[in-house]
């Protein structure tokens, strides 16, 4: 397996622990820090596939695509963080309201 | 809460070794479209292949993108933004590693767009430490004069995509085809955009960090 598989793999991490703490946590902020580990680790699988060209120079084109998804997601981040400040501006807390337990 | 994890867990662990077979099936050796875009490179008037494919051969997704920026930032500003901290006077330390710091993220800045010509660097790049600087500068208690804040802030912002939109346009009418630059100019077409896309860029990103639309200060 050469190591670019690796990191792949550290990238599907990243994402499956990132899905967890977005389902787990109530908290919005947690949320949100759990998309951008997400998005992360999508990061780093396009990165590791785009550099399975052997000795040659890595594939441009997921790298070019990574260097927009972050700004997005930096975008996508900021409206977010405001979303949840107006909510916790509405409602006194910045969580989801928990579900009744049966 | 509780009583759900123990089937999430497992689920979890299921989607996981899903997505690491999918990678693993993937083929060990795979060109991707490093063939394709090493070819072009001549034509491009950049010699970074990741600058080509950002501002030549996919320069269409950069300008979506600085769309998608500017389209954050407005969803901020129409949400009120964050109530914002009022100007405060950093201490002389602060002030003072803060004036040497900005100068420093300037030029940083521009060398990383001048370098991205040939070697990683390029618009983003510097965009985000202009970014930064901004940032830097709210942190420390730094707002914008009102003058400044109304027009001057709102053309930098639509400067990128403003000015995207415009090469686009008019590649269009001369070469009938969108953002297609002739390879003569197209280096000096790649700078121009990319020094204009820094400043939106880094302009969009502090001014995200403010979260409050300049005007508002006014009104109030």
């Amino acid at each position: 397996m050469s190591p670019a598989f690796s990191y792949a793999l550290v990238g599907v991490g990243l994402f499956s622990i990132g899905l967890y703490a977005l389902i787990v946590h109530a908290h919005l902020l947690r949320k949100i820090l759990a998309i951008n580990i997400m998005g992360s680790g999508v990061f780093l699988l396009l990165i590791a596939l785009a550099k399975r060209t052997g000795d040659a120079q890595p594939d441009a084109v997921p790298h070019a695509m990574v260097i927009t998804g972050i700004v997005v997601a930096v975008s996508a981040t900021a409206l977010a963080l405001t979303l949840m400040l107006k909510v916790a501006a509405a409602t006194g807390r910045a969580e989801l309201p928990k579900e009744e337990q049966e | 809460m509780e009583k759900r994890h123990w089937l999430l867990l497992p689920l979890l662990l299921t989607l996981t070794a899903g997505l690491g077979y999918a990678v693993l099936s993937l083929p060990e050796h795979a060109e991707g479209l490093q063939h394709m875009v090493s070819n072009k490179m001549e034509t491009s008037g950049v010699s970074n292949p990741v600058t080509a494919v950002l501002l030549n051969f996919r320069g269409y997704d950069t300008l979506l993108e600085m769309v998608v920026l500017l389209l954050a930032l407005l969803g901020v500003w129409s949400l009120g933004g964050a109530a914002l901290h009022h100007e405060t006077m950093p201490g002389p330390i602060l002030d003072t590693l803060v004036r040497l710091l900005i100068p420093v993220l300037i030029l940083v800045a521009a060398y990383l767009l001048w370098v991205g010509a040939h070697a990683p660097g390029g618009a983003f790049q510097a965009g985000s430490l202009l970014g930064a600087a901004g940032v830097l500068l709210l942190l420390t208690g730094w707002r914008l004069r009102a003058g400044l804040a109304a027009l001057p802030l709102r053309l930098m912002l639509v400067a990128g995509p403003g000015l995207f939109v415009a090469v686009a346009a008019l590649l269009y009418l001369v070469e009938g085809q969108l953002l297609a630059y002739p390879p003569a100019q197209a280096a000096i077409l790649i700078l121009l955009l990319e020094t204009v896309a820094m400043l939106s860029i880094g302009a969009t990103l502090a001014a995200l960090f403010s979260g409050e639309r300049p005007q508002d200060k006014e009104s109030k």
